[in-house]
């Protein structure tokens, strides 16, 4: 275990998640920020966190493989509608 | 992610067994549908049985569909219930750690602490990249990998997958942490040593 086992590093973890997503209170941001100014550890694992979070998020426009659709359709004899319906 | 509003169907036309409404039901929620098997499962033939089982499913039950959830939720139930269903299939015997991840002990604390954020995109998701976020993914426990797919890369609230899943929103809240936290972990062991290879160069 290294240094960063910490008391408050251990509770801004904990908040991680609802931070991240802003879910938390004002009061609880503002008391994570101060932590964050003088915690490079936590600076890392923050941003790190937020970047998995961007990196693993489906763009919108992916579709589904055409052969896939088309046996998808077939296979709830909807053949009749394979031609995409606007 | 589901690109919905509540209305864009008529649940009447559906329940009455319209095809052409109930067709157009599956291209507009086949690719979130398709993109959950994956990721839960890892391969495709076993996305496809996902996604084709899910709407058999969707089509025998619709008349039972009440409204109580929005049909987007109900299809992501189906869907999830099924990548669960497909993968304790595959599994020889259970694996008891996966029943145990709502355990109140400790998340494990960070290990690795390289920032490697600031690297490009274009360096980030080369095909070695994505492969390396589909293992780290592939690795969590199948409680956490269903909660962190519906939240993180379908982008749906804690509320919906909390719905969707049939678990308390702290519940939801609690496994997600713990995804996001053992995924950083992965990804910062791989896109940290590059960092530091390019800090070193």
């Amino acid at each position: 275990m290294n240094d960063h086992d910490r008391k408050n590093c251990k509770a801004l973890l904990g908040t991680l998640s609802e931070y991240i997503d802003g879910e938390l209170p004002a009061e609880l941001c503002a008391e994570i920020e101060k932590h964050l100014e003088g915690c490079e550890n936590c600076r890392v694992v923050l941003n790190t966190t937020r970047r998995t979070i961007d990196l693993v998020h489906a763009p919108a426009d992916e579709g589904v493989p055409d052969d896939v659709r088309e046996r998808l359709f077939k296979r709830l004899n909807l053949d009749d509608y394979l031609r995409p319906i606007k | 992610m589901i690109n919905s509003t509540p209305h864009d169907f008529s649940i009447e036309a559906l329940r009455a067994g319209d095809r052409a409404e109930f067709a157009r039901m599956v291209d507009s929620y086949s690719a979130p549908i398709y993109r959950l098997g994956l990721k839960m499962l890892g391969g495709a033939q076993d996305a496809e049985d996902v996604l084709q089982n899910t709407f058999l499913n969707a089509l025998t039950h619709l008349p039972d569909f009440e409204g109580r959830s929005s049909i987007s939720t109900w299809l992501y139930r189906i869907a999830a219930n099924e990548a669960l269903m497909l993968i304790r299939k595959r599994k020889s015997n259970v694996n008891l750690e996966d029943l145990q991840t709502d355990a109140d002990d400790d998340n494990p604390m960070p290990e690795t602490f390289v920032d490697w954020s600031a690297l490009p995109e274009n360096e980030l998701l080369t095909g070695e990249g994505k492969d390396v976020i589909n293992a780290a993914i592939q690795k969590l426990s199948e409680s956490l990998r269903v909660v962190f797919i519906l939240r993180d890369v379908e982008g749906l609230s804690i509320k919906e997958t909390a719905e969707i899943l049939n678990l308390t929103e702290t519940n939801v809240k609690t496994r997600l942490l713990r995804a996001r936290m053992a995924l950083r972990e992965q990804l910062s062991a791989y896109y940290g040593e590059r960092t530091t290879q390019k800090e070193n160069q």
